[in-house]
Parts: C-alpha cells; structure tokens; sequence
C-alpha cells in the first residue's frame, strides 16, 4: 500500500484528484441500478423518518458551519456540514437514489474522509441536526456498494477475520501479553497479567494497535493494576480489543459481531465490570452504538473508560504517587469521551491530581474540536494523510494558543487523537508532546 | 458429562490443602483450582530452581510439584476426566504437559485447550507461521496461513476450525471480496471458499459440521459440510444440530429482525429484536433460545413462545434439565439472579454462574457472590456458608447430596451436603 501526496484540487469540488483503490476500484463495476436499489434498501428499511427529517429540516442558515473544523480549517462552504450533507444526501433524495457511480465516488470521499462524525456542528445547528448521522448512512450506502476507501476497508476485514483491527492473531495477541508481563517482571517480581481469570472484578480490554504498536501501554496497565492492588483479567481469546472499524465503515452487521464478542468474552469470565484503555471511538462502539445494534438500552455490563477508572483510584486514594508531573500540560478532550459520554470534569479532576501546571486550550469540554483522526478518518490511511492535516489547521491554533500559554505537553486519552495530533504537531511545528493519561501515572507511581 | 458414580459421596468435608503450606513452599502461586471430583487441588508455581511448573495437593498429603520445571507456563485446566493439562514452554518451544508427561512436538505457540466430554484435548498450534491443530499430540496433515475457532468434536476423534484457504495479505482487499477463508475439518478444508466463516460446530454424532459465512457484505448464510443454505440473510450467528436427525437451525436476520431458521428456512416466525444461543433438549424435541422480545428486554423463548417475564440487562446460560425443565442466569437493574420455567428466584446476588440441575431435574444449585463471598444458592435459597472461592457444584448422581469445593480462611475444603435440609439461609 503506497503512500501518495499527489492529489490536486480540482476547481468546483472540495475533492482532490482521488488516490485511492478502494474508491477507485470499488466504483468500476458499479451500475445506476445496483446503486438505486442499495439507495432504496437503505433509506427505505434503515432510516426511518430520521433522515427525511434532517435533510428536509435544513434552512441552510449556516449557523453550523463554524461549528465544523473542516470549514473552520479550510474556510470552504463545500466542507460546511450542511455543504457535506448538499453534496451528499440531500442530492440522493432530491434525485430518488439516481445517481452515477462518479457521484459515489465523490460522496464517499466526504462521508469517510471529510467527516470526522464528530457531532459538534449539532451544537451550533438550531434545529440540532445531526450531520454525523447523515454521513453515516452516506457511508452504510458506499459500504454496501463496495466504495469504502482501502485502508480503513482492509482493518474491517481485519475484524471480520480476527476480530480484532490489526491481523494480530490468536497466538501474537497472548505471546505479546506474556512479553510485556515479561518485562514487567524485570522491574516488579511476580507482577502478572493474568489470563481468562473467572469473576475477576475487572476485565481489562484494549485495541488492536496496543498489542502491535504500542505495547508499553499494556506494560504500564499491568503496572498500575498491580500497584493498586487490583483483580484484574484479560481473555487468551479474542474479545479482548474493544475497538471498531466497522462502525465507521458502515459494516453493522460486522459491528455487531465484534461487539457481542467482546461482551461476551468479559461477560463469559463473569467480570464485574470492563475497563476499557485509553480510546474514544471504541467506547462509542460499546456504549452507544454496538450495544443498541445489538438490541441493550445500555451495555450489558458496566463498562468505563480508563479516563473514569483512573479518577476513580484518586478520588478513592488506592493510588500513590512520587509527586506530581510539573511540565506544564494542556488536555485534549476527545470527543466520543467528552461530548459523546461528559468525561470532561473527570478528566479535569484527573489533570488536577497528576499535574501540578494544567493549561487549559479553548475551547475545550463538549465543545473541544476534533483532531481531524476521529470517525475513522486517520484510518482511511496516506491517500487521505495531507487532506486530513490540513483539516487540523484549526486544531493546530489551539494547540499553538496553549503552548503560547505556557504547554508543552498534550493529554489525549485516545489512541486516534493520539494519531492525528501527532501529524498536526508534526506538520504545523507545534513542537509539544503527547502523552496519554496511562504514561502520566506510570510516570508518577509511587512503587513499592 | 463427568462421570462421577465413582467418586466419594459420603457426606462430610475433608481438608484437600491449604495455602499456608503453599505459601511456605513457593515463591511464586497463580490461582488455585479443584480437580474434578474435589480431591486434588493444583496451581501454577515456582520451584526452587526459580523455574515455572504445576504443583498439586491432596488429603493428608503435602504440596506435590511436577518434576519438570520451564521457561513459561499457562493455561492449567483439569479435564472432565481428572487430568490436569497445560501449555509448557522451553526456549521458545510450547508443548502439552498432562499430568507432568509432556507431548512429544513442540510449537512455537499452542493455545485453545479444548476438550471433549471424556477429556481428550485438542489445541490450536503455529509452527514457522504455518498454523494447525492437533489431537492429542497428532498435528493435522496439512496447515494454513491462519487458523482461528478451533473446537473438538463430540467423539474427540475430530476438529475443524476456520482457516485462510487462500492466502491474503494486508491490503488485498479484491482478493479477500473473493472469498479466502473456509473450514477444515482434521485438516481438510472444504471445496468451497467465503468472504468469512465463523464458529464452525460439529453435529451431535461428530460426522458432520455447520458454520455461519458470509459471501458478500450483503449475503450471510449457514453451511453444512461446504454447501450452503439456498437463502442468504443479512446477517446469522451461529448454528447447531438437531441431536435427532441431520437438520440444522440457526438465528437469522431478515428487514432488521431475527428469527429462528431450520434448514435454510424460517422455522420461528416471530421477529425478535435480539435471538441467539438456541439449544435442544437432551430429547431432541425441543428448542430453547435467548430472545429480546422488544428492544432492550431479555428472555428465554422456548418453541417460539417468550417466557412472560423479562430481564433488563442481560441472559445467559440456558440449560435443560434432562426432564425437560429450563433454567438460566440474567442480570436485571444490575444485579443477578437465576430463572427457571419462567419464574425468578427471589434471591438476587452480584454475580451468578450456570444452574447445574440435579440428573432428576428436581432440584438446581447454583454458584453465587454476594457481598464479595462466594455461597452456593440451592432452589431458589442461598446458602449461609460463605466461602472465599468455589467451583461450580455437582449433584450426586442420585440427586441426594451435592459436592462443594471451596476455599475457606485458606482451607481448600471439599464438602459433600445433603440437599435434605437443616441448613441456615444467608
Ligand atoms: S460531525 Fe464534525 S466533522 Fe462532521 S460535519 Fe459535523 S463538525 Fe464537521
Ligand atoms: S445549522 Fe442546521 S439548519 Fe442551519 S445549515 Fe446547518 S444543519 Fe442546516
């Protein structure tokens, strides 16, 4: 899978030259009929009225675009919210599902790649309509169509095949824990990760890249666990990686079965409860989206993030620490924990009681703009990689705004915002580091 | 089903272990299990060498530690028929010990210890990337790219599991729309290749095996033996055998709601929002299913017909008595309970484990927490005596008396009951 920055723009359209095979191929044997008939099937059995509504709602006021980033970023109408859903949806429905395979190409290239599904536009929109619900269908549209672009569509079959994002297989996942409780033991004799263990009052579940790419996080988890003394599992089989790629992708079915996987898995072992690391799109799959697809009002079982299991040790004193991180901090606050959940005063709690110097970036809470990662974004891969940054423009302001003010590191308690700040820091000198909460605690632990 | 006619039912507790001795022994102890039949307990730990290996106790007896010490150990189950297996690892190489005999080839990796119901065991193995399984030490003839859902058959002289047919790498995503994964039953895949496959299960006699595949995003089905279903839907979980005759029945989704399909056809007509883990009675003729007969409610439907109350949070393990009486556990408003025939116990705990029904069906004992101790619930009532840690119970194969193996102040004690009466209620 090579990487290209060769994309132009092209006058009348938001879109640059499309490089990707995904879209590009997934297109070719596309007909006006197969797409009509997937339109119909969609809208008629899967949206309701809702969408109608929001489409026909619209008054075209504008008042959400400086909600949006994109529009913030790139100061385009084509990348307002309602310009998203003008040059998606709204043209679906006005032309009753008869639109070329051109058309999809293009809408596929705004549903995946330049909407972060973020849900802060509903915020400014009067009406309070969700254009992260219209760009979803957009993309249950492309995905039933074939038109998912490549990298984001190879991590679903990732999912589909292992049930996890990153082909790490059975054996790579359990070698990968022995190793990191391998390391631990260097520095903490008999420190254990401890596997499959039956009513274990907490299961611990992670996301695919934490095995392959981050495997220190799984290190400093075991770490803190056992510091604080906790009964604590995680499963030998897969369930063990919350995250979910086919949520974005449009592939519910698929969602579906990773997210009765990982509930089961824990629900199986009896846990009270699964603490999940430090993500946010993974905690919308399995306290908003999965769950609900899955026919629970709420998740079966308890289920917080890191974000709140880390507050709750402080607040609770079960945890000891040398003395606190004095660099200066500013925290990201990501928005599936933040707007979709309101961790946002338990993340602040949490600064406060590892950092001595917090700054904060405005504007922050519920209203915190996206990194330009979320909604499966990042995941979309090097095709989409310069587009993306240059969407971050605004959050690079932020980010320079507080480190004006004195910052140097950024919280981001998610691994996609983790992602997409490093290439905005990268690409605009914002020259600040990033850390997670995870790295902060380890850092600070008082060990015995 | 263990075997346990053999076993000690003569009422009264004996002390099998305790911890003190272990913790005088080792440096190093994992959790503590009961073999089977209450008479041995065993753990992972280190010997004196410092080296990883299994020590057991018994009556009367001291601590017992495997002569065979290793790099790595995990996975330490007892098998239904006593035996105590685990992964074993030296330099690198994973083999099976059972008992402290370990199987003569060596892995890169093992995992998936899987038994049948008289304690052969099979597991999942890669070697140089290149993945199987193996029975009992005898690795499949042939191996493959990837290798994931791997179970035993009934008889314990088969496996299948689902393997990458084709290989496909990252990134190739045309190529995996085409279809690279299917089943291998003892290392033979099928003749036909699907976009997934999941849970491949075998049938009661262990001659035949279903899955659930998909061939397209769109189109999910359940295959026997390689051929599919006639009818795709858009989504399906797992199927299972008609212990009786060679039918298969499987959940299905069809316009968003789930029905019960036999044989490629819709056999419950009902639509429920949520249908999945369906099981026969031990005769055969009837079919039990968790359902979610609207949105955000959980039963038990048994031949279609939901069971009048319903649960918020969540239902688990259904389980028929051999009599035909049908049990399960359900979580409702946070905590937990056990419900059988469609009435719930009156005692709602923390945590509940699976019913086990006495062989007469008249009586059920359940494995419970409440208020961080472990108590056994018998019909309906928990026990008092509290415990720090059980195993699930077992009846007496007359129904008289129950097995109790817990661990007390450190004292792992095994407890023979009469379910008769006289005790006092927690
Ligand atoms: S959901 Fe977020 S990225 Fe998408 S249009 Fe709204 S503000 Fe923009
Ligand atoms: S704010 Fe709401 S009504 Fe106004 S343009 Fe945006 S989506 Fe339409």
């Amino acid at each position: 899978m090579s990487e290209s920055n060769s994309a132009t723009e092209s006058k009348n359209s938001g879109i640059k030259k499309i490089d990707d095979q995904g879209i590009l191929k997934g297109v070719e044997g596309l007909t006006p009929e197969k797409i009509e008939s997937v339109i119909q099937q969609v809208i008629t059995n899967e949206t309701g009225a809702r969408l109608k509504v929001y489409v026909d709602t619209c008054v075209h006021c504008g008042l959400c675009s400086k909600g949006c980033h994109y529009y913030l970023s790139l100061n385009d109408p084509k990348f307002s919210p309602a310009g998203k859903v003008k040059q998606t949806l709204a043209e679906i429905m006005q032309k009753k599902g008869k639109v070329s395979p051109e058309f999809i190409k293009q809408a596929a290239v705004i549903a995946y790649t330049q909407c972060n599904l973020c849900k802060r536009c509903a915020m400014y929109c009067p009406f309070g309509l969700d254009v992260a619900y219209v760009m979803s269908v957009m993309r249950r549209i492309c995905h039933k169509l074939g038109v998912v672009p490549l990298y984001i569509q190879d991590t679903a079959h990732s999912h589909s095949v292992t049930m996890n994002q990153m082909w790490v297989k059975d054996d790579e996942w359990v070698d990968t824990l022995m190793w990191q409780e391998e390391e631990a033991q260097e520095a903490f004799e008999n420190l254990r990760i401890p596997l499959d263990i039956e009513g274990a009052d907490l299961f611990y579940s992670v996301i695919g890249p934490e095995p392959k790419f981050r495997a220190q996080l799984i290190f400093q988890a075991a770490v803190i666990m056992n510091a604080v003394g906790e009964n604590w599992t995680m499963p030998s089989m897969p369930g063990w990686d919350n995250s979910d790629m086919c949520m974005f992708t449009g592939d519910y079915e698929m969602m579906e079965r990773l997210k009765r996987c990982h509930f089961e898995s824990a629900l199986n072992l009896r846990a009270k409860r699964i603490v999940m690391g430090e993500c946010g799109h993974a905690f919308r799959s399995v306290y908003d989206v999965g769950n609900r697809a899955l026919g629970w009002r709420m998740p079966p079982i308890e289920i917080i993030h890191a974000i709140d299991y880390f507050n709750e040790l402080f607040e609770q004193n079960r945890i000891k620490i040398k003395k606190k991180f004095d660099t200066p901090v500013t925290l990201h606050d990501p928005c599936n924990v933040s707007r979709g959940r309101g961790l946002h005063d338990k993340a602040r709690n949490l600064v406060n009681a590892t950092c001595s110097n917090f700054i904060e970036m405005v504007p922050n809470r519920e209203h915190n703009y996206c990194c330009s990662a979320g909604g499966g974004v990042i995941n979309c891969g090097p095709p989409f990689k310069n587009a993306r940054v240059e969407s971050g423009k605004e959050k690079a302001r932020q980010l320079l705004e507080a480190k004006e003010k004195g910052a140097k590191v950024v919280i981001a308690p998610c691994h996609n915002c983790h992602g997409g700040l490093e290439d905005i820091i990268h690409h605009y000198n914002v020259g600040m580091e990033l850390k997670f909460f995870g790295d902060i605690i380890y850092e600070i632990l008082d060990l015995p | 089903m263990i075997n346990c006619d053999s076993w000690d039912w003569d009422k009264g507790k004996k002390e099998v272990g305790k911890f003190s001795d272990w913790r005088e022994k080792f440096s190093y102890i994992e959790d503590i299990s009961f073999s089977p039949d209450g008479e041995k307990i065993a753990a992972i730990v280190k010997n004196e060498d410092m080296e990883f290996t299994v020590s057991t106790q018994s009556e009367g007896a001291e601590p017992e530690t495997w002569e065979t010490g290793y790099d790595k150990v995990w996975n330490l189950r007892f098998g239904p028929d006593g035996r105590l297996s685990a992964f074993v690892s030296d330099t690198g190489e994973w083999k099976v010990s059972t008992d402290d005999n370990t199987w003569e080839n060596g892995y890169d990796f093992i995992w998936n210890m899987r038994f049948n119901k008289s304690g052969v065991i099979a597991v999942s193995a890669q070697k140089e990337l290149s993945y199987c399984a193996i029975i009992n030490d005898v690795p499949w003839e042939n191996e493959f790219s990837k290798l994931t859902d791997m179970v035993i058959s009934p008889d314990g002289q088969s496996s299948t599991a689902v393997i990458e047919s084709i290989p496909v790498l990252e990134g190739e995503i045309f190529k995996f729309r085409g279809g690279c994964y299917s089943v291998a039953v003892n290392g033979d895949a099928w003749d036909r290749n699907f976009m997934n496959v999941w849970k491949p299960s075998f049938s009661d006699d262990s001659s035949h095996v279903a899955a659930s595949v998909r061939t397209s995003y769109n189109d999910y089905y359940i295959a026997v033996d390689g051929k599919t279903w006639d009818t795709p839907f858009s989504s399906v979980w797992e199927p299972c055998f008609d212990p009786n005759s060679q039918s298969v029945i499987a959940p299905v989704k069809r316009g968003g709601k789930w029905f019960l399909a036999k044989d490629g056809a819709i056999f419950w007509d009902r639509p429920y929002f949520q249908l999945w883990h369906q099981i026969y009675s031990p005769d055969g003729k009837r079919i039990a299913a968790i359902v979610a007969p609207e949105f955000g409610r959980w039963t038990l439907a048994i031949d279609n017909t939901p069971w009048q109350i319903t649960f918020s949070d969540y239902l688990t393990d259904p389980i028929f008595s051999h009599d035909g009486r049908l049990a399960c556990i359900f979580k409702d408003r946070g905590r937990w309970g056990v419900a059988v025939d469609g009435k719930a116990w009156d005692s709602i705990v923390d945590m509940a484990w699976i019913p086990v029904f006495s062989n007469d069906g008249d009586n059920i004992a359940v494995k419970v927490k409440k208020d961080g101790f472990y108590h056994i619930a018998l019909n309906g009532k928990i026990l008092d005596t509290k415990y720090e840690y059980i195993e699930n119970p077992i009846f007496s194969p007359d129904g008289s008396t129950i097995l109790i193996r817990g661990c007390q102040g450190g004292s792992y004690n095994r407890d023979v009951i009469s379910i008769k009466g006289g005790f006092s209620y927690a």
